[in-house]
């Protein structure tokens, strides 16, 4: 079987980028999926192209030429610190957020934590911490996986039951990736510093789309990532609070403080910074009118398509998320059709994910398999417009008749109501 | 990631729907998993397929091995269609990545399904047919869900 497959798998594939970028040049192109990665801003890249062609020096360089590139540098971790009411020097550069909260996670057992060590998180986080909790299970560390309400919220008061002796971490995100659920970081904030245990948050989809302050919500190490607020991708940083012990995760030359080796991504910081501004203004300014076309994505699309649900919390949310389950239909085949139409979303479809098993922040939050394999996620920018959203939901509601008709369970469904 | 021939036959699926009263009707697959297909025969006196339904919960390799497999049997005699393998539907959809192979073995087990209910109807036996055990348990789990 498996040189047959080789065999077809090399079998003229489409090519599908081709395709794909010509549709968008011919026909409709609504990009609903701004939690997977975002346009990088225009004014972004023109602002960094001169630090790849002119003043391309390396910033630890001693000549006054890299000075320029370091200064850059330098005024980006300012900007950075300044949207999280940090200070600059707590703030340290990396390759985005898989890495940070890879460094804050085993940099904080190995410095604080011995073996037996015991860390707290949830089980609805991004792989990044999950899978960095397991490989801490298999190094001989204790992991917690806290259970979330049906809307995805994390109790604050689970968090302090779970706290014992040799707790050295907790680490829960501050807005959920799938289902935009917004998690009460503040109260588990207060509750890690009043037991002395280090508190770190994924806020990978939440940083620049809601207000932080890491002294306000007792945050010690906070993970964000470039691509997501319209920077390149493969930038990001780690903030820590002063004082704390953290070791050194990439080992090598003295850049960022010694703490994170690899000679510094100049553009890439630039790029991060400008487009932190320009995304925290504008949410600022406009979160509540992003708000209100999520809202309004929901309602037309829970009202107007039978047995259709709307998962996360309807109030604590990211404002550019929208989450729902379409019963008795599956994920990939809704995405390939929208797919047709030029629209762009996710799914939690164990079929999107090469698993058998859907998304498991879908399970956490009590749906059954067969329910989650029918998820999709649709998540704004500011470019989207009312338009879009209506196109979009009309779209939807074409596919999901046209799925649901080919469907043998629906079949069973209406069978069983007559 | 799926070839043209895929995409066409998931996109545009020949022989969705179903026959009423048809000679022979086999579901396969689960819900759990996300993958369950449906296929409905209507077979004449001579043991010939006149007409070949399907309805599929699934992906869009579900869809497409379900499309290609009964357009594949549509025509064929019993014992012919008895012949069809996951792999020839592979080949006819000019292969699937490897993750979505098992979408056409459940769509050759699904073909199977639908010829052992026939069989039991016409009280036959048809050479090299197994009783489709995995089916009956699936519908169990299914039912139970």
């Amino acid at each position: 079987m498996s040189s047959f497959d080789v065999k077809t798998g090399n079998a003229r594939r489409t090519p599908v980028l081709f395709t794909r970028v010509t549709e968008v040049i011919m026909g409709r192109f609504i990009y609903l999926d701004n939690a997977a990665t975002t346009k990088v801003y225009p004014e972004v890249a023109k602002a960094v192209l001169p630090y790849f062609t002119e003043l391309y020096g390396n910033p630890s360089s001693i000549y006054s030429f890299a000075g320029k590139a370091k200064d850059a540098v330098e005024e980006a971790r300012e900007a950075i610190a300044g949207i999280i009411g940090a200070k600059p020097n707590e703030i340290y550069f990396t390759g985005g957020g898989s890495e940070s909260d890879n460094w804050a996670i085993k940099s904080t057992v190995e410095a604080y934590g011995s073996k037996g060590a015991h860390v707290i998180t949830t089980k609805i986080e991004h792989h990044a911490v999950l899978h960095t909790c397991e490989w801490l299970e298999n190094n001989g560390c204790e992991v917690t996986y806290l259970d979330v309400d049906e809307n995805g919220l994390v109790n604050p008061a689970d968090v302090e039951a779970a706290i014992k002796d040799n707790t050295v971490l907790i680490s829960v995100m501050m807005a959920n990736n799938e289902i935009g659920t917004i998690e009460p970081i503040a109260e588990i904030g207060e509750i890690a510093r009043r037991h002395g245990v280090l508190f770190h948050t994924d806020a990978v989809q939440a940083y620049c789309h809601v207000p932080i302050d890491v002294n306000k919500m007792n945050i010690d190490m906070l993970s964000a990532s470039g691509h997501k607020v319209g920077a390149p991708k493969g930038v990001g940083f780690l903030y820590m609070k002063r004082g704390i012990r953290n070791k050194s995760f990439l080992h090598g030359g003295a850049q960022e403080r010694g703490k994170r080796a690899g000679t510094t991504n100049v553009p890439g910081i630039v790029g991060l910074a400008m487009a932190s501004r320009i995304t925290s203004d504008y949410m600022k300014e406009h979160a509540a009118d992003m708000a209100s076309l999520r809202d309004y994505l929901i309602k037309r699309v829970t009202e107007e398509i039978p047995y259709s649900i709307c998962n996360g919390d309807r109030v604590k949310r990211l404002p550019n998320n929208a989450n729902f389950c379409f019963r008795f239909i599956e994920g990939e085949s809704l995405l390939l059709l929208l797919d047709n139409k030029g629209i762009c979303g996710s799914s939690g479809s164990a079929c999107t994910s090469a698993s058998l098993d859907p998304s498991h922040v879908l399970l956490a939050i009590g749906l059954p398999h067969e329910i989650a394999h029918g998820s999709l996620r649709l998540t704004l920018s500011s470019e989207i417009t009312k338009e879009d959203i209506d196109y979009t939901v009309d779209c939807l509601k074409e596919i999901v008749a046209r799925l649901r008709s080919m469907s043998p369970l629906y079949d069973d469904f209406i069978k069983n109501e007559k | 990631m799926y070839s043209e021939k895929v995409i066409d036959h998931f996109t545009n699926p020949r022989n969705v729907g179903e026959i009423e009263n048809a000679s022979g009707v086999g579901t396969v697959g689960n819900a759990k998993c996300g993958d369950i297909m449906r296929v409905y025969l209507d077979i004449d006196d001579d043991g010939v397929i006149r007409d070949c339904k399907f309805k599929t919960f699934g992906c869009g390799a579900a869809v497409a091995t379900s499309s290609m497999a009964t357009e594949m049997i549509k025509g064929k005699t019993v014992q012919e269609a008895m012949k069809l393998t996951n792999k020839a539907v592979m080949e006819a959809l000019d292969g699937l990545p490897p993750v979505k192979v098992h979408c056409s073995v459940l769509a050759e087990e699904a073909v199977h399904a639908a010829l052992w209910d026939y069989s039991q109807k016409k009280g036959i036996v048809i050479e090299g047919l197994e009783k489709p055990e995995e089916a009956e348990e699936q519908k169990v789990e299914l039912d139970a869900e």
